[in-house]
């Protein structure tokens, strides 16, 4: 017996008329856990996460929540609340109000639920706001208000779909730091959907990584990315190369590529200075692009322009095989 | 040739802030003109005009410039005047409150339950034919619908539900506001749908998130931000319907008034300072009306 609240997908499908959005997929979400969800765009990451919230209806399959079946019930009932990706505030009330709509819609009474509801914005640190219009806020205040929303409902799972991709670079480092830190003080299960890896290896405490309908992969972020199952998977978080050798395919991080005496020879395509460290792409005699990352200092002691013939080698323990 | 030239280019930099300063606010009024024009001509001229005879004095046989009040005094002092008031406002009241109930289901409808966009403008312009033809004729034709042996009466009689044709049908307050509905009901609709389409369906999702059930998201989120069209449908179902004349008379078979009515009988009659002290006071009593309205909601805010 699990203690907490955990959440567990049994069998998950959704289908719409004869597309599959998301075929038949398990998984248990482990109770306070920092879950991204992952993958291109139309994977059914976002499908499963609507799914999970009860804004879809699910075709086969349960949602088990705290040990009991969810899937038949309404949002609010689940015990889950859901941010949505452009923070959906209700424009003709007022911040405070906001906060409060769904202690309003149970029937807690004005002064109660202002105080809640302030107890809340405290929390998102947005307490100076509570009198201001939703499209008077920037938005950053504007996420920290649907974040209040979401969490006066006291949810046992909370649901983001993508937070973070209507923000600017910047506030978007930003909020995920805050999104971490309130996930650990809340102690509830995060699931966050996102396309960007970045975003998911510096937050996640398990990443998992959907691809056409189904869970490609799931573990922590250091073991999908340093063990990527499938070409899908090392290709799609990125700075890997995927290179046939021997009959296979292997993955192999691009930080692990050097230039040496022996190995796979290969001509250079490009070169980018990214201050700390040159990418270089070169191609092999077979035809495949292999993508280097190398440290500043030891590829200026040997510089290599376009055209140049190297040969790469690397540490074949560092040689990953691919299952597909 | 050249000289023309450089007179005309020489003084330009020395010519241009003054130009620009006072020749902006020129040229803006200049742009502006043909619309003042228009409504000094059409809108402000004929009501300023209203207003001059309505203090006319009057015989049977003959009109002549002057200043008197005796034709407000008239007015305010015969009973006629309140009963008929009270009946347009009746009118103009019951009519809203049909075309809201009717026209906010119908954006209702569209906006939220038929999900494809094609399929709502093909839906919305079919709202729009009974506009192909005119006024007149749409309300006329009820008339053989609603007759003594029209439609309506002889299919209750043939399903047994009466046994004698319904007098009320026509030629009646019901019939007065049957036709005020029909005719304006779009004049509802076209506001109210053109904002509940602006409402993102994100935000119903969100307000059943938040545990909102559907009469709820209806009262808390959809009615709230459809607010200022409903004001702009309101303001034309009333101002129409505490103007009209002729579908009072046509379908009350000149059985009931409003002041519409009053107006025009006093025109037919020649009694233009009378008639014109009515209209003062029904586009007072409009105004006001809209004012209150208008209380309610910011219309320039929201829109």
């Amino acid at each position: 017996m699990r203690t907490g609240y955990d959440l567990e997908l049994v069998h998950l499908t959704k289908r719409y008329g004869d597309t599959v959005a998301v075929r038949d997929i398990n998984h248990v979400f482990s109770p306070g856990s920092y879950v991204c969800l992952l993958g291109p765009s139309g994977c059914g990451k976002s499908s499963t996460l609507r799914m999970i919230a009860g804004h879809e209806s699910v075709s086969e399959g349960s949602i088990v929540l705290d040990g009991s079946d969810v899937s038949g019930l309404s949002p609010a009932q689940r015990g889950t609340a859901m941010m949505f990706q452009n923070y959906a505030l209700f424009p003709h009330l007022s911040v405070r109000d906001n906060v409060a709509f769904s202690l309003r819609m149970k029937g807690v009474d004005r002064e109660t639920r202002h105080k809640k509801a302030n107890d809340l914005l405290d929390l998102v640190q947005m307490s100076a706001f509570g009198d201001r219009q939703p499209a008077q806020l920037s938005g950053g205040q504007q996420q920290r208000v649907a974040l209040a929303r979401a969490l006066i409902t006291k949810p046992k799972v909370l649901l983001l779909d993508e937070p973070l991709s209507a923000l600017d670079p910047f506030l978007r480092i930003q909020m995920r730091t805050e999104l971490k830190k309130l996930q650990r003080e809340l102690g509830i299960i995060f699931i966050h959907v996102t396309h960007g890896q970045d975003e998911a290896l510096a937050l996640a405490d398990e990443v998992v990584v959907m691809n056409d309908a189904v869970i490609e992969q799931a573990g922590t972020p250091r073991d999908v990315f340093n063990a990527p199952r499938t070409e899908f998977v090392a290709r799609f978080m990125g700075g890997h190369n995927v290179i046939s050798l021997n009959g296979g395919k292997v993955a192999l991080r691009a930080d692990d590529v050097r230039i040496g005496e022996t190995g796979l020879s290969a001509t250079v395509t490009t070169v980018e200075y990214q201050g700390a460290t040159v990418s270089l792409l070169a191609r092999t005699e077979a035809g495949e692009e292999v993508f280097a990352i190398l440290p500043e200092e030891s590829f200026f002691k040997a510089p290599k322009s376009p055209g140049d013939a190297v040969t790469l080698a690397w540490d074949e323990r560092r040689l990953h095989r691919l299952q597909a | 040739m050249t000289e023309v030239v450089r007179e005309v280019t020489l003084p330009g930099p020395v010519d241009a802030p003054r130009r620009k300063s006072m020749g902006a606010g020129l040229i803006g009024w200049l742009q502006a003109m043909p619309l003042v024009l228009v409504l000094v001509f059409f809108l402000l001229a004929p009501i300023v005009m209203i207003v001059i005879v309505s203090f006319w004095g009057a015989t049977e046989f003959s009109i002549y410039p002057d200043f008197q009040l005796d034709n407000y005094a008239f007015l305010f002092g015969s009973d006629v005047t309140y009963r008929v008031f009270f009946a347009t406002f009746k009118y103009a009241a019951i009519t809203w409150a049909l075309t809201l109930a009717i026209g906010f289901t119908v954006a209702y409808f569209l906006a939220f339950h038929v999900r494809s966009q094609s399929m709502q403008i093909a839906l919305f312009l079919l709202c729009t034919i009974p506009f192909w033809t005119s006024n007149i004729i749409r309300m006329i034709s009820w008339i053989p619908f609603l007759g003594r042996n029209g439609i309506a009466n002889s299919t209750l009689i043939e399903w047994g539900l009466i046994e004698q044709p319904l007098e009320w049908l026509l030629y009646s307050d019901f019939s007065v506001i049957l036709a005020f509905v029909h005719l304006y009901t779009l004049f509802m609709v076209v506001p109210i749908f053109n904002t509940t389409m602006r409402i993102d369906p994100v935000l119903l999702e969100a307000a059943r998130d938040n545990g909102a059930s559907g009469f709820q998201s209806l009262v808390h989120v959809i009615l709230p931000l459809t607010k200022p069209g409903i004001m702009i449908g309101t303001i034309f179902v009333v101002t129409l319907v505490m103007g009209d004349f002729i579908t009072v008379r046509f379908m009350s078979g000149s059985q009931r008034a409003n002041v519409g009515r009053l107006i025009s009988n006093d025109i037919s009659l020649l009694q233009y300072p009378s008639a014109a002290a009515t209209a003062v006071i029904l586009l007072i009593t409009v105004l006001m009306v809209i004012g209150i309205l208008l209380r309610f909601v910011n219309i320039r805010k929201e829109l």
